[in-house]
């Protein structure tokens, strides 16, 4: 499996481009080749990642109590969807990529796929790197992003700041002060089933750390790892946001791949202290799988803020079309007083997808307020569900939070479900839910087929209409890449 | 320009047009008239190939080729726009965006560049003044919380930008108070032109004083039933259409 985290484009592309055309340095591909572990999971087998990453020895102590737990976890069921048991004795967790199984050139990588790749705009030499070409620099690419000439551009920038942006393999080494403060205090190891297998077996994600009173100077994003086959499935990315700071993330993987079912388990921790606020927004395009549900990615995600100081904030926008399970609740813990949570969705599901997603807001703390917009958009013979919790526990003294859901159905053989949970245990608090279900109309589509716009723009245009208060709460590029994902991955959905 | 020859048309199992004979030149401009129910709109409807509405005999031909072969874009593309009778709201979409995404999808259609913003707002700022357009209308979402007069002169706007070949007006004087009613008749009138034709389908003869109609077609439970010049409409407006429906 092979993942592009991208980021908007800016006038750095170019270079970008520049360097995912370069040739890699021979003698490169051994070195990582040697790192890769036998598949299998054991005690022994944690201790060797641990070993050959270098850990401190509470890194150590984190991950096999987290296989320890796992061991005692089984895992959940999901009723509505045939999903096949990951055997996680035939993973490798601690992998390189598999260098010769992939397709010679592009002329054997299937034309429906590399006409997706087209329309997204994504260059033929990164085409060959998603297609998993043999010999397209799929390794080097990610070491050429990691390595320190394209790293110094924007590293110099942030250093400046103080701000810490790097692997978390590289944050355990350099700041293990800082990963043992917070690793684990958002999700423990415990959480759940695959936030414990993620907690012990992690070997990717990134790390973010701003300091007292810093506004990051620039939008982080992932970008700048492509992780290559088997790899970074279980990805951990905590941030940090120390009092008065502020910092906006870009979680981009909007390239579809092809893909046997595939589980991807990642966590993401963030916390925010006082006045703090952090943005954090998701483009999420993996492959759903084709129209029979074969193939696609199996996401199952756990995010989640702690909102830890007074005054501070947390807004999640995310933008989810692809993957052919979604199990999804990015979600804040309202510790701090006056803190804010907020959460933005478009989930976008066709063929047959099925995406459960939602949110969490636990008002902990007095005037904490949330507001949850919540767009799904249901095709073909897909299912797309809400799950939302508001919960508010007895000290959070006015309490405020507004949810409004917004289901747009696509044909007749798709569904979409609200499930609007609600826990208030302080009657000074306020919650507000508002649901509404639509269809594109027929006299829309017509309207706008009058005014010439072709069936494929029109429901492109109808649907992000339908998605605008999410959209804008996403950075100028990032929006304009994710209208495009809707249009495509809703083509043909309509008529 | 627009020939139409027995016209037979249904939705669904439902017979709605039975016959329709007309010819429209360049320049030319029909009013279509009739009482409720008649199928006017159903008319503009099969012209602008609405999904649904069935031809099941008859012909038109537009600038010389089969009509009825083409897709609704197409025909827009083709330089056939339909003021609607009921605009259509569509949330989130600003007007202006929404116009600009027309514009650029039929030029593109023609091979001509697209227009960028600039362009674009040059454009629709001329053609908004034409019709005392507020300028908040260009930046609200399509249609939405629109005054029924303004949907009607949103319509006109949508086509002055557009600059179509044939225009198909669809009750566009219903809910306009008089003033509203110039202003539209004002617009509609300064894109006549000898390459431009028009059906201004109207259930008043109140519109033809301000649009004058070089012909104008009684319709009636799916056929036309008279045809005469604008003098035939102040005959409607007088007598009314009695002995006409009945027939
Ligand atoms: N979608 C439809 N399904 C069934 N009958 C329809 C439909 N649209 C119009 N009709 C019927 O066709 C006839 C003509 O309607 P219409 O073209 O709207 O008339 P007008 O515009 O002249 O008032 C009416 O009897 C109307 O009820
Ligand atoms: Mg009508």
């Amino acid at each position: 499996m092979e993942e592009l985290d991208r980021k908007p484009k800016t006038s750095d592309d170019d270079h970008v481009d520049e360097l995912l055309n370069r040739d890699y340095e021979a003698g490169f591909v051994t070195d990582i080749e040697s790192e890769s572990l036998p598949p299998g999971l054991d005690e022994g087998v944690i201790r060797e990642i641990s070993k050959r990453k270098e850990e401190p020895e509470f890194m150590l102590e984190f991950r096999l109590n987290a296989y320890r737990d796992w061991l005692k976890m089984t895992e959940p069921e999901w009723a509505h969807v045939n999903y096949e048991k990951v055997d996680y004795q035939s993973i490798s967790y601690f992998s390189a990529p598999k260098l010769n199984d992939g397709p010679k050139s592009l002329d054997e990588v299937d034309p429906e796929l590399l006409a997706t790749y087209e329309k997204l705009g994504i260059s033929l030499k990164e085409q060959e790197v998603l297609a998993g070409v043999q010999g397209a620099p799929k390794v080097a690419v990610d070491a050429v992003f990691d390595s320190v000439s394209v790293a110094t551009t924007f590293k110099e920038t942030l250093n400046e700041a103080g701000v810490i942006f790097c692997p978390i393999s590289e944050a355990c080494r350099e700041h293990p002060e800082l990963v043992q403060k917070y690793l684990g205090t958002v999700v423990p190891t415990s959480d759940n089933f695959f936030a414990a297998l993620n907690s012990a077996v992690f070997s990717d994600g990134s790390f973010v750390y701003i300091p007292e009173g810093v506004r990051c100077p620039m939008e982080l994003s992932t970008y700048f790892r492509i992780n290559a086959a088997n790899t970074g499935q279980f990805e951990r990315t905590i941030i940090i946001a120390d009092k008065g700071s502020y910092v906006s993330y870009l979680e981009g993987c909007t390239a579809p791949m092809r893909d046997e079912n595939q589980l991807h388990a990642a966590v993401v921790e963030l916390v925010a202290l006082d006045d703090a606020e952090i943005k954090y927004s998701t483009v999420q395009n993996w492959y759903p799988g084709d129209e029979n549900g074969k193939g696609g990615i199996y996401n199952f995600v756990t995010k989640r803020a702690d909102c830890r100081g007074v005054n501070s904030k947390v807004s999640w926008t995310q933008v989810e079309t692809g993957s052919a399970i979604t199990w999804k609740y990015p979600s804040c813990i309202l510790t701090g007083d006056n803190s804010v949570g907020e959460f933005y969705s478009v989930a976008v599901t066709n063929k047959r997808q099925e995406a459960d997603t939602g949110t969490k807001m636990i008002h902990v703390g007095k005037n904490t307020r949330s507001t949850v917009i919540s767009k799904g958009i249901s095709a073909g013979r897909s299912n797309n569900s809400y799950r939302g919790l508001i919960k508010i526990l007895p000290n959070a003294e006015g309490a405020r939070n507004y949810t409004q859901c917004d289901s747009l159905l696509m044909g007749d053989q798709c569904g979409a479900h609200t499930f609007p949970y609600i826990e208030g245990k302080n009657p000074t608090a306020q919650v507000e839910h508002e649901a509404t279900t639509s269809k594109i109309s027929e006299d829309q589509l017509f309207y706008c087929l009058q005014r010439g716009l072709s069936e494929e723009d029109a429901v492109g245009l109808i649907v992000n209409g339908f998605c605008k208060e999410v959209m804008k709460n996403l950075p100028m590029e990032f929006a304009v890449e994710a209208q495009k994902l809707l249009g495509i991955s809703l083509e043909g959905s309509v008529g | 320009m627009l020939k139409i020859e027995n016209l037979h048309a249904s939705v669904g199992d439902k017979a709605i047009l039975k016959g329709i004979n007309l010819e429209v030149k360049p320049g030319e401009v029909h009013a279509i008239m009739g009482p409720n129910g008649s199928g006017k709109s159903t008319l503009s409807y099969v012209l602008a190939g609405r999904d649904g509405y069935e031809v099941t005999d008859g012909s038109v031909t537009y600038n010389g080729e089969d009509l009825i072969e083409k897709d609704a874009d197409e025909r827009a593309c083709d330089g056939i726009y339909l003021a609607f009778q009921y605009p259509v709201e569509i949330p989130g979409v600003s007007n202006s965006y929404f116009l600009r995404a027309a514009v650029n999808a039929q030029r593109k259609h023609r091979g001509e560049d697209e227009l960028d913003a600039m362009g674009f707002l040059k454009l629709a700022r001329e053609k908004a003044k034409l019709l005392e357009l507020p300028d908040n209308l260009m930046h609200r979402p399509v249609n939405v919380g629109f005054s029924g007069g303004e949907k009607k002169r949103n319509e006109i706007f949508h086509m002055a930008v557009l600059e179509p070949q044939l225009c198909l007006l669809d009750e566009t004087d219903s809910g306009l108070d008089i003033d509203a009613l110039k202003t539209v008749a004002n617009g509609v009138n300064s894109l006549r032109s000898p390459d431009r034709a028009m059906i201004v389908v109207t259930h008043y003869q109140r519109l033809l004083d301000y649009i004058v109609p070089d012909q104008v077609h009684v319709l009636s439970g799916g056929k036309i039933v008279k045809s005469g010049d604008k003098d035939l409409a102040k005959q409607l407006e007088a007598e009314g259409y009695g002995d006409l429906v009945a027939a």
